[in-house]
């Protein structure tokens, strides 16, 4: 459509080529402008972390820190904003994170190759399920799992919650894997099945190095999940050196909340590894999600 | 990368059925394969349903929590929430919330996924590459964030309001504090899940149109069709099926936003209660949990959203996604 507004062929009917050029000028305007709007929050945010206090509660604020300093962060990374040190938080975080991936994923595969290589009863029923507790409302389902996790002992506990995180991680990342699963060419398997690979060395062979980069996109999807996630860990956690990032962001922001130096330099931290991976899978995630109702 | 869906989904019914032929009888592999998925989410899942269910007809708290049986209370916790002013007043702002950021996200994700679509290639990318770090923020960090840009001293909202001429916005924003009542909180609040929610929009309306092929806009222009009829009469009918799945997903979204507002507004902050807030505050707010009443609001909220899912689970059984 792009090409078809802006390189007409020489001859049909053109536009003053003025007109044309405004358009365009005010095209691009427009968009740069949506790209400041849309980025700005985050890089108020990251400003902020690097201003020093006059800047940040002056009367004037300036979009860049003209001093620029580190304080802030030395304050959230040497301990002085709660009893345990930043790292602790971030190790807490980066293990539930990692565990739910792999684990999920684990899942997801093996469900994924189920519900794309075979046909089998019960397998809509199964796809509806997958699309229906994709939508179930977890802020609901938090008090019965309060309960659940009391009754196992494994409330204020990372592995009450890793548990958690992966059913909630498991089936929007089967309902991504799934055409990845699908894509690849059943000729390659079959062609392995007459040079005499049995299902398992197929498996690890020929499907596992195609759908790696799925894989990859499902993985950075999983860890989005467990490393944002607040309601659960807030509810299930009590013990500070227990605390993931959200966690105590949340707690730092509710008890000093005028300290906005050290809250955004501790957002900076949280939010960057999450924007950096996300950038990276943002394409694969939209088309999991709308997958079908794209088709021309 | 955007359209590589359509294609995959494709070939996989026709591999799909080559299998079919090929193996006979009962097969336990697929069962094996979905088991543990299936016994993770009945588990996780599943089974809380049916207990939020049964608890919200149980008396459910700190004696119970102590490992007392609970106590069954029939229909009270009901007759409670559904005769007090305050649950009515709740679910009204849950509405009137999910309608205005409902009907914003997808006005302005469209404009941006329309606007992406006519940007040149590299344009194009780098303004979604912007738009995405809205999408990727985490809730918790977005709320502080605009906690902080709506601040009443530093904040850069009011500094800009109070900086524009008087006859357009009115004087006095210098120290108007935003979340001094429930309406200008649920305004930050819109503005804060809006900026999130529709990078989602824009990219999947995207994706959408580039799968319209050029052909079709050629021909209507050669027909002498105008951007506005071109866009009622060729855009939006091929884009009606992303509209459906993208508007149902929104309102069950945003019914449901607890991180956000639990951020700016807080549990003491009564008034500005939405229903997931409202049902977990009745759960853990106090020193007296009432985790029975916690349930049955949270019931509500599920029996809403299951409404909702049960036509979004139609629409995409109709476009095929099951298949």
């Amino acid at each position: 459509m792009t090409t078809m507004t802006t390189r007409r062929p020489a001859g049909t009917r053109r536009r003053p080529p003025s007109r044309r050029l405004r358009r365009k000028i005010m095209l691009n305007a427009t968009g740069v402008l949506v790209f400041f709007l849309a980025i700005f929050p985050v890089f108020w945010m990251a400003s902020t972390a690097f201003k020093p206090n006059d800047e940040i509660f002056s009367t004037t604020p300036k979009p860049l820190p003209a001093h620029p300093t580190l304080d802030h962060f030395d304050v959230v990374l040497n301990g002085g904003i709660a009893e345990v040190s930043f790292w602790e938080y971030f190790r807490n975080s980066a293990v539930l994170a990692l565990v739910t991936v792999v684990a999920s994923s684990l899942l997801a595969l093996l469900a994924a190759v189920a519900v794309a290589r075979f046909r089998f009863r019960f397998r809509t029923t199964f796809l509806i399920m997958l699309l229906i507790v994709q939508m179930v409302p977890l802020e609901a389902l938090v008090i019965p799992l309060f309960l659940d996790l009391k009754q196992l002992d494994l409330l204020n506990s990372l592995s009450g919650l890793v548990i958690v995180y992966i059913g909630f991680a498991v089936p929007f990342a089967i309902w991504m894997l799934r055409s990845f699963v699908a894509a690849v060419p059943r000729e390659l398997e079959e062609a392995a099945a007459i040079d005499g690979a049995g299902p398992i060395r197929t498996f690890f062979r020929v499907m596992l190095p195609l759908v790696a980069p799925g894989l990859v996109a499902t993985s950075i999807f999983s860890f989005i999940t467990a490393w944002n996630e607040f309601i659960f860990a807030f509810t299930f956690l009590d013990d500070q050196n227990k605390y993931t990032l959200p966690i105590m962001l949340q707690f730092f922001f509710g008890r000093s909340g005028n300290a906005w130096g050290p809250i955004m330099a501790a957002s900076t931290l949280l939010t960057i590894p999450v924007i950096v991976f996300f950038l990276l899978v943002q394409r694969r995630m939209v088309s999991g999600l709308t997958a079908g109702a794209v088709k021309g | 990368m955007l359209d590589t869906a359509p294609a995959v989904r494709k070939a996989s019914g026709r591999r799909s059925s080559g299998r079919a032929r090929r193996r006979r009888g009962p097969r336990l592999g697929p069962y094996l394969l979905i088991a543990p998925t299936v016994a993770v989410i009945a588990i996780l899942m599943f089974w809380p349903m049916i207990q939020i269910g049964i608890m919200s007809f149980q008396k459910v708290g700190n004696r119970q929590l102590r490992g007392e049986p609970a106590e069954s209370v029939g229909t009270e916790n009901f007759d409670t929430i559904l005769n007090d002013p305050f649950f009515w007043q709740t679910l009204k702002q849950t509405v009137l919330f999910a309608v205005v950021a409902v009907t914003l996200t997808l006005l302005v994700g469209t404009l941006v996924g329309l606007l992406l679509n006519k940007l040149g290639r590299r344009m194009s990318s780098v303004v979604a590459g912007g738009v995405m770090v809205a999408w990727a923020t985490p809730p918790v960090t977005a709320a502080i964030i605009f906690t902080w840009l709506f601040g009443t001293t530093g904040g850069v909202v009011n500094w800009t309001l109070d900086l524009l001429p008087n006859f357009l916005v009115g004087g006095g924003w210098a120290d108007y504090n935003w979340f001094a009542t429930p309406l200008s909180t649920y305004t930050v609040l819109t503005v804060c899940v809006v900026w999130q929610a529709c990078p989602f929009v824009a990219v999947s309306v995207l994706a959408g149109l580039k799968s319209i092929p050029g052909e079709l806009y050629e021909a209507a222009r050669v027909d002498g069709s105008g951007p506005w009829r071109t866009f009622w009469s060729l855009t939006y009918p091929m884009l009606k099926p992303i509209f459906l799945v993208l508007v149902v997903m929104s309102i069950i979204w945003d019914f449901k936003v607890f991180t956000q507002l639990f951020i700016m507004s807080g549990m003491a902050n009564r008034d500005a209660f939405n229903l997931s807030l409202y049902g977990y505050s009745e759960a853990f707010g106090s020193l007296n949990p009432k985790l029975g009443m916690g349930s049955a609001i949270a019931l509500v909220l599920t029996v809403i959203l299951l409404i909702v899912t049960a036509f979004y689970v139609r629409v995409m059984v109709r476009q095929g996604e099951t298949k």
